[in-house]
């Protein structure tokens, strides 16, 4: 066996955790996405990894934990421990600049800055109050929202009223 | 595929390329969560307040998910899902900590599939029939208005995973709030008829808030021990809330709220309760054995 530093095995267990792409979205990876949280060597040589949930509900939680514990076991770590960790909660803001050009590219809308809540009452609105985004293919700002709630949680159903395509946007959370 | 049977290539324990048709094994929404009781809170007491948390939410799905293939349009009937799709989220996770908390190691399934409608904690607001689509988004609007005032405040709970949940499902039940104010709007405020719609959705649903803001005694020793809120005192603020709403929606607003009773949170429940967790209950009692 190759004897590897602590500090080797760290990050060999990052790398594999981070490169899990979501399944939902599978240009991006968990590191993208801002879900991976930490990674961590055990006495024992467990490997634990830590992700946090985008929405309560989302089902592909599950399959990506389990995606993560299969590609930290090809990595060479035979014991593996995939942990949720609720705080704080994830928001829109955690995918990194890398995950909104990709995101681009795919010609899924990023997400604009998550809606800022200060401790206490969260404001009623009533009227809508969300950046309009641009279309992904090309570039207008004039776009209209036909759902607010698309295929999957994460996303909202607009068209663009300039090239007429439909898109699909990540909705600030 | 290889294998004696054709669906072993999807089972877990394949490995390789494997999906899920038959589940991760990834089960436990609060795996990896230090879930220790903090000292000093009644482990009882604290999952008794969960389980009214999580029934709520998770009787309001089932509920929400009967527009699934009935809905006016597919983008109302994709948001009620999804929608629908947070609030079992938020329950998965308020169900698993009630298991943990009373020590009893309960899933999240035993809560759910298991409990008779007598043991379900929710309000009768949440298990009322669904109604028209206006009926709906009124239930919707007041639900998700009572459930966000209190969960705000439960971000800052003694209890660190009540408030990493709580944390968690504000922005959610924000938008769902918003999802349903959008359609008050644009119902109250439409057509004639719409708007009679409304006003029948107003006169059925208001009768059932007082509920929302009565005080069952394990959610007054929760709040007094820092743990939960006590409902009463968010009351004056979802009444500003709703009657902004409805004003703006050019719908009269009852000046004031029913007489709080309390009535699901102990268990007493209408008629409509037992059906809809037979629906929701039927696979697992019928499988007994199956996991998922």
């Amino acid at each position: 066996m190759v004897t590897t530093t602590r500090q080797e095995q760290h990050e060999r267990v990052w790398r594999a955790a981070a490169a899990v792409t979501d399944p939902e979205l599978p240009m991006l990876t968990l590191a993208d996405l801002g879900i991976l949280r930490r990674v961590e060597i055990g006495d024992e040589g467990t490997a634990r990894v830590w992700i946090t949930p985008t929405y309560s509900g989302c089902p592909a939680l599950a399959e990506m934990r389990a995606d993560v514990d299969r590609a930290v076991r090809a990595a060479g770590f035979d014991q593996v421990r995939v942990h949720t960790e609720l705080s704080p909660p994830w928001s829109t803001d955690w995918i990194t600049d890398e995950g909104r050009r990709k995101l681009l590219e795919n010609g899924i809308s990023p997400p604009g800055a998550a809606p800022k809540r200060a401790d206490g009452p969260v404001p009623l609105t009533l009227l809508p109050t969300r950046t309009v985004p641009r279309c992904p293919q090309c570039g207008s700002g004039q776009t209209e929202e036909l759902s607010r709630f698309g295929a999957t949680s994460c996303k909202s159903l607009h068209r663009c009223q300039s090239c007429l395509e439909p898109f699909e946007h990540v909705k600030e959370i | 595929m290889s294998g004696d049977h054709i669906y072993s290539a999807l089972s877990e324990e394949h490995g390789g390329d494997a999906r899920w048709a038959f589940g991760t094994g990834f089960t436990d929404a609060l795996a990896g969560v230090d879930t220790t009781v903090p000292e000093g809170v009644d482990g009882d007491d604290l999952a008794l307040y969960c389980q009214m948390l999580g029934d709520d939410a998770l009787v309001q799905a089932q509920r929400l998910t009967d527009w699934v293939t009935d809905a006016p349009e597919l983008e109302e009937e994709v948001a009620l899902a999804n929608i629908a799709l947070d609030l079992i989220g938020q329950a998965r996770l308020l169900l698993a900590r009630a298991g943990q908390a009373d020590g009893s190691g309960r899933d999240e399934d035993a809560f759910a599939y298991w409990r008779g409608p007598e043991e379900f904690r929710n309000v009768h607001l949440a298990e009322a029939p669904r109604g028209d689509f206006a009926r709906a988004i009124l239930t919707l609007l007041v639900l998700s208005s009572a459930r966000l005032a209190v969960f705000s405040r439960l971000s800052s709970s003694k209890d660190p995973v009540l408030a990493a949940v709580a944390a968690k499902a504000v922005n959610e039940l924000a938008y769902h709030r918003e999802y349903a104010v959008s359609w008050a709007l644009r119902l109250g405020d439409g057509t004639p008829y719409s708007h009679e719609r409304m006003v029948a959705a107003v006169a059925d649903v208001w009768p059932l808030t007082g509920e929302l803001f009565a005080t069952h005694p394990v959610e007054a020793r929760m709040a007094a021990q820092g743990v939960g809120v006590d409902p009463a005192e968010v009351g004056q603020e979802v009444h500003r809330v709703l009657t902004e709403v409805l004003t703006a929606a050019t719908l009269d607003a009852p000046a004031s709220f029913p007489e709080p009773v309390v009535a699901g949170r102990q268990g007493t429940h209408t008629a409509e309760l037992a059906p809809l967790l037979r629906e929701m209950q039927k696979v697992a009692r019928e499988h007994p054995e199956a996991t998922w």
